[in-house]
C-alpha cells in the first residue's frame, strides 16, 4: 500500500534496480492474526491527515471538515439516558485488553482508561498521557450540555480535538453503548470513587 | 538434564565468595497459562554446593523461591585449583550439576 | 563444619514492589533502581548470553555449521562491537537489517535452518527456555557494552530505512488510531505506572535503545528489540508484525540512530 509506484516506475523505466525497502509495502511485514486483519492497515482520512511528525499543524480548513465529521458520527443515547452503573464503568476503566490479536473477540472490550488518566483518587497504578479526571462530575455537576460534551469527549474525541491521540470509543466500535454510560456513570454519579 | 548454570567464585582474605546463578523455571503449580489450564509445579528441592568433594551448602528449596534463582555464599579456605561445584535436583526428578576451578 | 557464614538468595523482590499501591510513583521508580543496582552483576540476562555464547560456536542446523562465519558488519565472526554499528547495509542480503535479522539470514544461509520458523518461534513463551535468537541476541549485544552507538547513517540504505521508520513511528492505524507515537513522543509521561521514553529526543532514545536486549522480570525471560517492535504492535492494535520484517528493521534503524551517540548498556533489567 505504501510507495508500490516507486517499483512499478523504475521497472517500467528499465533501470536495473534493487528493491528498496520502502516499496517493499507496510503490508508485507504484517500477517492476519486472530481479530486482527491486514485491512487495519489501511488509513481511514483522519488516520492519514494526523500522522504528522511532533508540532504537525493542520490548516484550518482541513480541521473543520476533521472536527465535522467527528461531530456528525456520534451518536446520542436513547431517550437521553446517559447514566448507567458506575461499578460497570469502573470496571471497565481498569480492563486494559479488547482488540488485541491476543484478544477473545467474544469478550468484551475494555476502556482501558486509567492507562493515560487519574480517576477514582484511590486508585494508585494510574497514566498521565491524558488529564486527570478525579472529580469530573463533583467539579461540573449533571447539566444536559455536560453529558453532552462528555459523552462526545468519548464517542469521538476528535470532535473536540482533532487528531487527538485517544481512541474513538463509540465511533471505533471499542465500547458499546451500553458500556459508554456506564463509563459516564463513574465518571458523573457522586457515589463513584472517582467524586469522592 | 537442566540448562547450565553461571557460577563465579573468587578468593579474598582466606575466604571464597561464591555467586550462582540457576536456570530453572520454578513453576509453582499455581499459575495458569493463557488457556486457563494449571502450568504443573516444576522447582528446585535440593541445592547442594562443594569445595573439592566438602559439602559447603545444602539447602532444601520449595515453590516460593523465584524463576531463575541467584545464590551467594562464602566459605573459609579456597585456594587456586581447588574446584566448586553447585547441583540441584528438582521435584520432576532433573538433575543438573556444574563445577569451576579456583583461579 | 565451619562453612556458611552467610547464604543470601535473593527472590523476587519486584513482586514485593508491584504490591505496595500506596507507595507514590516516584518512590517506587526509585526503588526499582535500587533493585537493578542490586542485580547488576546477576542479572539472569546472563544465562541466555551463555546459551547464546554456546550456540554461537557449536556446529549445528541441517549444515552442521557453527555462526564463526557469520558476519555482523565487521567481518567474518566479529562480535564484539557489532551490535553497536547496527543496523546496516548488507551488500550479500541487498538491504538493510539489525542484529535479529542478520543472526536469522546467517542461520538460514549458513546452517540452512529454515527461516520461517526463526522468524515465527523467535521468542519463547512464559515458561520456555530462552530460543536459540534469543540466546545470541543477548550475548552479541553484551559484546558492545560501553561502545558508542554508531548507527552508519551515512550509507544512503540506512539512511533512507531511518526515514521511512520516522515516517512509520507517526503512520497511525487500526481501530484505536495508534501509532507509536501515540505513547512516544512526550517527555515525563506514563501508561499506568510505567515511564514511557519519549523516542523522539534523543535522550529518549538513548535510554531505551541502549538498555535492550533485557531481562524482564515480570515475564522470567530475556527479551529483544525485535520482540519489543512486535508486542507494540500487538498493543497497538495491528495484525501480527512479522519478526525480521522490512517494517521492524526500519523503525530500528530509526530508533537505533535517533540513539546515536549513547553508550550500549546491554543487558538491561527491565520490570
Amino acid at each position: 500500500m505504501f510507495r508500490r509506484w516507486t517499483c512499478v516506475m523504475a521497472a517500467t523505466l528499465g533501470v536495473a534496480f534493487v528493491v528498496p525497502l520502502q516499496a517493499e509495502g507496510v503490508a508485507d511485514s504484517f500477517r492476519a492474526k486472530g481479530q486482527a486483519k491486514l485491512d487495519r492497515l489501511d488509513q481511514t482520512d483522519m488516520q492519514r491527515i494526523c500522522s504528522g511528525p511532533v508540532g504537525m499543524t493542520v490548516p484550518d480548513d482541513v480541521r473543520a471538515r476533521l472536527q465535522k465529521t467527528a461531530t456528525d458520527s456520534v451518536k446520542f443515547p436513547a431517550a437521553d439516558r446517559f447514566l448507567g452503573k458506575w461499578e460497570a464503568g469502573q470496571k471497565i476503566a481498569q480492563t486494559g485488553t479488547g482488540m488485541q490479536s491476543s484478544d477473545d473477540p467474544a469478550v468484551p472490550s475494555g476502556g482501558n482508561c486509567y492507562a493515560c488518566h487519574q480517576m477514582a483518587p484511590t486508585e494508585m497504578s494510574y497514566g498521565t498521557l491524558g488529564p486527570s479526571l478525579a472529580g469530573y462530575g463533583k467539579q461540573r455537576g449533571q447539566s444536559e450540555a455536560m453529558l453532552k460534551y462528555t459523552w462526545t469527549r468519548i464517542w469521538n474525541p476528535q470532535a473536540h480535538m482533532p487528531c487527538s491521540h485517544m481512541p474513538r470509543f463509540g465511533d471505533a466500535g471499542i465500547l458499546t453503548e451500553e458500556q459508554i454510560r456506564d463509563v459516564m456513570a463513574f465518571l458523573f454519579d457522586p457515589a463513584s470513587p472517582v467524586n469522592k | 538434564m537442566g540448562s547450565p548454570m553461571k557460577i563465579r567464585a573468587a578468593i579474598k582474605d582466606g575466604r571464597t565468595e561464591v555467586k550462582v546463578l540457576i536456570s530453572h523455571p520454578m513453576e509453582t503449580g499455581l499459575r495458569k497459562d493463557s488457556e486457563g489450564k494449571a502450568v504443573p509445579a516444576h522447582y528446585i528441592t535440593e541445592v547442594v554446593a562443594r569445595h573439592n568433594e566438602r559439602v559447603v551448602l545444602s539447602a532444601i528449596w520449595g515453590p516460593a523461591v523465584s524463576q531463575n534463582p541467584f545464590v551467594q555464599f562464602q566459605f573459609a579456605g579456597g585456594a587456586p585449583g581447588d574446584t566448586v561445584s553447585v547441583a540441584w535436583k528438582d521435584n520432576q526428578g532433573d538433575t543438573r550439576s556444574d563445577q569451576l576451578t579456583l583461579a | 563444619m565451619n562453612t556458611i557464614p552467610r547464604v543470601v538468595l535473593r527472590l523476587a523482590s519486584v513482586l514485593i514492589l508491584a504490591s505496595t499501591p500506596a507507595l507514590t510513583f516516584a518512590a517506587e521508580e526509585n526503588l526499582f533502581d535500587e533493585y537493578r543496582q542490586m542485580m547488576a552483576d546477576d542479572n539472569p540476562a546472563q544465562l541466555a548470553e551463555m546459551q547464546g555464547e554456546e550456540y554461537w560456536k557449536t556446529a549445528g542446523g541441517p549444515k552442521k555449521q557453527t555462526l564463526q562465519g557469520c558476519d555482523l558488519g565487521l567481518g567474518p565472526g566479529k562480535t564484539q562491537g557489532a551490535y553497536a554499528v547496527l543496523p546496516r547495509f548488507f551488500a550479500d542480503a541487498g538491504r538493510v537489517m539489525d542484529l535479529e535479522t542478520r543472526l536469522i539470514w546467517c542461520m538460514t544461509t549458513i546452517q540452512g535452518r529454515d527461516p520461517a520458523e526463526l522468524s515465527g518461534k523467535a521468542f519463547s513463551k512464559q515458561g520456555q527456555p530462552t530460543t536459540d535468537l534469543e540466546g545470541l541476541t543477548t550475548w552479541i549485544a553484551g559484546q558492545s557494552r560501553d561502545r558508542v552507538l554508531a548507527v552508519p547513517v551515512d550509507q544512503p540504505q540506512v539512511r533512507a530505512a531511518f526515514e521511512e521508520g520516522k515516517r512509520l513511528f507517526f503512520y497511525r492505524a487500526g481501530p484505536y488510531d495508534f501509532s507509536c507515537a501515540s505513547c512516544h513522543s512526550q517527555s515525563g509521561k506514563r501508561i499506568r505506572l510505567t515511564s514511557l521514553p519519549n523516542l523522539t529526543t534523543h535522550d529518549g532514545a538513548v535510554s531505551a535503545y541502549t538498555t535492550w536486549p533485557t531481562y524482564r522480570v515480570s515475564q522470567g525471560a530475556a527479551r529483544t528489540m525485535q520482540w519489543r517492535m512486535v508486542d507494540c504492535a500487538r498493543q497497538q492494535r495491528l495484525p501480527e508484525l512479522i519478526v525480521g520484517s522490512p517494517v521492524t528493521v526500519s523503525l530500528l534503524t530509526y530508533l537505533a540512530a535517533s540513539a546515536n551517540g549513547g553508550k550500549m548498556a546491554a543487558p538491561g533489567l527491565k520490570r
